[in-house]
């Protein structure tokens, strides 16, 4: 019943407004309609100043109040090369955005229709077409190059010496796998799976499998300044490993993989220090929708030292072993000089090059 | 007449005869059924589109303000959701599954039913005839049908609301293997179903549209009236009549296989899937596959909602400014090349797919290519603008916002454009700041620049000014109060598509930002309810127009008479002699001259 009548006064109060605002016109009207028009265009006029100049100083304070949320340096070697590049386009952008709203919003003041005004007949000028059509055209050509460089050098080819991880997402959380001491991820198949004791479908024919680690929290393991190679997959629907500390992003698709590398260049450790936030904790968000629980597809990414993270694998039992209690020690024996690789037995395997 | 000869419906011939010369019997005047339902007037049928868009809007805006309680204020209460939504907000909390519904659905209907029907729809159909000096479409039919058709998809979408599954959740874009599998989302269960019957009837809708505008703008002009006398309205509903015949039949077919792959076990889109504790028999399909079909439309679609609004903005920027749109042909031509470009950037939305980092950057250079003709219609905006006489009109007012609108989102496409920082913008609050103020708000400021401008012309009676200036101020604020901000929390990586960021160490910081947005976005809605009582309450109670050109412009829908028949013109259709923007002395004290003026000794037409 209260919201019935909660409508109806919504309903009261606009028609109130409207016959007001039908007064209002009768009433100029009355007074004179072309006189009325003329002190309306000049209000408008000013009104629209007033609108920019609050603009501006609107655009100055939400910077103000908002910069000291923003990212912290770029935790990545990939992506100082990225914030550099977001400045340039910033800039540029920037320049155009305030010149050409000035230019609007001047115009719209300076030439506002007085009594005695009479508009400049000025339908074409092809040397002002051509002026306009290409300094922009220039000016992309230069953001396309800068941008391009980029994009080819953050999905080229891992370098060598990178860690192989692979990051697999499900409904609705990450699961982690290290290739464990031979460096390989061993083969796995979908139709593998099974909740209970084999949450990614590993192979156990394949005897790289043996020693490889899952993490099931979500925790990525990586080292400071040494490239890691992300192996991305999904077992279900699309989801995306968004890693906004490290400015990437990549989806993981099912039937297919995908693949992202970087080089984290500060620690978790250090990173708390530069935020001064004692919480401070690189995530990982699923950037695709993927179902009801998306919002809480969280992982993170702990960066550590060579030494603290040969520690904490150390101390991880490879997933065979947790699954099967009875199992001796798995035998890692002649794969160990394996490159780091994967292997993966998709359908279509369609990796970034 | 060879236009007198297509309108042979079984009302129409009666309504031109009994306005010319009234016989005085009874059944002249058609019925109310066939005069304002089943009504194959183009200009009734297009006040369908309007009026049936309007409806949408609000409906698409309410879901807004619903999901944006949610994000501003996730640990509170709102008992008022309740009553809209019963089970689905027990207690006054969304729960995440009808979150998803309501983002889903908004985005459907503001896009699709709102941005697309009720724009294009509207404009086409009331100004093609009008514009071109023509009696009725190419077929007054199949115009109808695409109404109805429209209609059908809009009861069917409206229905899905009401399932118990909950409407379709996974996103506008729908993409599978989440929106193919009803073991992954409550809302890909009959939901999608409705969502792919009423999508695929609103694409046969959209078609006989586009059909119906292509071929009555290139066969059925009025004499004199040249492909380069068209006033730019038309060319940009021109151009976006094209986009859609060519890109809707895509998105068609994208959904047929989706609806293959949902109900008859084939694997277009599924792959290695293991969900709901089993693994699907599905292998070889390509979850990206359906990505590139659905871009493939999604993106001209997006230039299918902006184009109309660009074409209003030319003609209401000239119209007010009293001073022809500046270079009228490199207009043109920039609209060719949008068209054009539309077609080569879709992948632009997949960068982050794992596609070829080859293929990506050419996609990255056709779509920042795009800015280049964008750039031009800017400045030729301005310089429309520069030294004319300017009467801020609402609608004036509106085009301007259009423009301002247009160069701030345009500017952010530079960034999202460049695949080197969608890598970390994708997918963020950023895009949707992105195409909010590019699409969204700066479309429906084309369409309300439209709405002021030609009301007179659909109803006889004007709008309230005074409101209409209430309702620009607060939005045109609004919009920037909403989405500039979010650009921050892109840009710090906040994904979007998120139901509650407060267990984010990352983005939790931003919880006071939203509260300031949610807020803002009620008021905002409540400014647009204003616009709804305006335009309803001034059909029946607005200002009289008493003269036929109250805004004085050169083009042709004006010199009907106030209150057009069907058929438009009483005697013979107007002929036409110089273009649309001829701003100039006519010698009468007048400051434009009609396109029916036949050009004066020695002067040059444009």
């Amino acid at each position: 019943m209260s919201g019935f009548i909660t409508i109806a006064l919504v309903v009261l109060v606009f028609i109130i407004v409207y016959q007001i605002g039908k007064a209002s016109e009768y009433a100029g009207i009355l007074r004179g309609e072309e006189k009325v028009k003329a002190q309306t265009n000049r209000a408008i006029a000013w009104l629209l100043v007033i609108f920019f100049l609050l603009g501006l100083y609107g655009i100055w304070k939400c910077h103000e109040l908002l910069i000291g949320k923003m990212l912290p340096e770029s935790a990545s070697v990939e992506g100082m090369a990225y914030d550099k590049m977001f400045n340039v386009t910033l800039i540029v952008t920037g320049i155009v955005f305030f010149a050409t709203q000035a230019l609007l919003f001047w115009f719209a003041f300076r030439y506002q229709s007085t009594g005695k005004r009479t508009s400049f007949f000025f339908p074409h000028n092809n040397k002002l077409e051509i002026v306009w059509t290409t300094v922009p055209a220039i000016a992309m050509a230069v953001l396309v190059a800068i941008g391009l460089r980029n994009w080819f050098n953050i999905t080229s080819e891992a370098p060598a010496n990178s860690e192989v991880v692979e990051v697999v997402g499900k409904q609705f959380n990450w699961l982690i796998r290290y290739p464990g001491k031979d460096g390989v991820l061993g083969k796995r198949d979908f139709r593998k799976i099974n909740d209970a004791n084999n949450v990614l479908g590993l192979d156990w024919a394949d005897k790289d499998n043996t020693d490889d680690v899952i993490s099931q929290n979500g925790e990525l393991h990586v080292i400071v300044n040494r490239p890691v190679k992300l192996i991305i997959g999904s077992r279900d629907v699309i989801h995306d490993v968004g890693l906004p500390h490290f400015r990437m992003k990549m989806d993981a698709v099912p039937g297919i993989t995908t693949t992202m590398w970087f080089t984290p260049r500060i620690t978790t450790e250090e990173m708390k220090k530069i935020t001064g936030n004692p919480n401070f904790v690189y995530e990982i968000s699923c950037d695709q929708m993927c179902g009801k629980g998306h919002y809480s597809m969280r992982g993170t990414v702990i960066v550590q030292t060579q030494a603290e993270y040969d520690e904490w694998l150390a101390k991880q039992q490879s997933y065979y072993a947790s699954v099967n209690t009875s199992a001796a020690p798995a035998a890692a024996d002649s794969t160990g000089q394996k490159p780091a690789a994967a292997k993966t037995d998709s359908v279509k395997a369609i990796t970034m090059k | 007449m060879s236009n007198e000869i297509i309108i042979d419906g079984p009302n129409v011939a009666h309504t031109i005869e009994g306005a010319t010369d009234h016989h005085g019997h009874e059944h002249h005047e058609p019925h109310f059924i066939w005069k304002y339902i089943f009504s194959q007037d183009h200009k009734i049928i297009g006040k369908q589109f309007l009026i049936t868009g309007i409806i949408w809007a609000i409906i698409g805006a309410l879901f807004s303000v619903f999901f944006r309680l949610q994000l501003g204020f996730p640990d509170s209460t709102f008992p008022v959701m309740e009553k809209f939504l019963g089970e689905w907000a027990k207690g006054g909390k969304l729960t995440p599954e009808f979150y998803y519904a309501l983002i889903t659905m908004h985005g459907t209907i503001l896009v699709f039913f709102v941005l697309t029907a009720g724009l294009s729809g509207t404009f086409a159909n009331f100004l093609i005839p009008l514009q071109l000096g023509v009696r009725d479409m190419a077929s007054p039919f199949m115009n109808m049908l695409s109404y109805w058709f429209f209609f059908t998809a809009s009861v069917i979408m409206f229905i899905s609301l009401f399932v118990e599954t909950g409407p379709a959740a996974g996103g506008w874009t729908t993409y599978p293997p989440l929106s193919a599998l009803k073991e992954a989302s409550l809302g890909s269960g009959t939901g999608m179903d409705l969502w792919l019957i009423s999508m695929a009837l609103f694409v046969v809708s959209s078609l006989l549209g586009g059909l119906n505008y292509v071929s009555t703008i290139l066969n059925m002009r009025t004499k004199g009236m040249t492909m380069t006398r068209m006033p730019l309205t038309i060319w940009a509903l021109f151009f976006t009549a094209v986009l859609g015949i060519l890109s809707f039949p895509v998105l068609f077919s994208g959904f047929v296989l989706l609806i293959f792959d949902r109900n008859f076990g084939t694997s277009f889109y599924l792959s290695e899937i293991f969900v709901g504790g089993k693994a699907l028999p599905h292998i070889g399909g390509s979850a990206i596959l359906y990505q590139h079909l659905f871009w493939f439309l999604g993106h001209p679609e997006v230039y299918i909602v902006m184009l109309p609004g660009m074409g209003i903005a030319s003609e209401v920027l000239a119209n007010n400014s009293r001073k022809p749109i500046f270079g009228y042909f490199a207009m043109i031509i920039s609209l060719i090349g949008i068209t054009t470009l539309a077609f080569l950037v879709w992948a632009h939305h997949m960068f982050v797919t794992g596609m070829s980092p080859f293929l990506g950057s050419i996609f990255v250079l056709l779509t920042l290519l795009i800015a280049v003709p964008s750039a031009v219609k800017v400045f030729n905006w301005l310089t429309t603008i520069w030294r004319g006489n300017l009467r801020f009109t609402v609608q004036m007012l509106f085009a301007l916002g259009f423009v301002s609108l247009f160069i701030s989102g345009g500017l952010t496409g530079i960034f999202l454009g460049n695949s080197a920082l969608d890598v970390h913008l994708h997918d963020t609050y950023f895009v949707i700041a992105h195409f909010h103020i590019v699409m969204g708000v700066s479309a429906f400021f084309g369409m309300f620049a439209g709405i002021y401008h030609w009301f007179p012309k659909m109803f006889g009676r004007f709008m309230n000014s005074t409101l209409g200036y209430i309702h620009f101020f607060i939005t045109f604020a609004g919009a920037y109060l909403i989405f500039w901000p979010m650009h921050y929390e892109g840009i710090a990586g906040m994904p979007r598509r998120y139901y509650d960021y407060s267990a984010w160490e990352s983005f939790k910081n931003f919880q006071g930002l939203n509260a300031f947005i949610s807020i803002v976005a009620i008021v905002v809605f409540f400014a647009q309810l204003l616009f709804v009582f305006n335009f309803f309450l001034s059909i029946f109670k607005g200002r009289k127009l008493t003269v036929m050109n109250p805004w004085g412009s050169p083009t042709l829908e004006w010199t009907t008479p106030i209150k057009p028949i069907h058929g438009n013109w009483p005697g013979e259709i107007p002929e036409v002699h110089r273009w649309p923007y001829d701003y100039k002395d006519d010698g009468h004290g007048n400051d434009f001259v009609l396109q029916t003026e036949p050009l004066k000794p020695g002067e040059e037409s444009h």
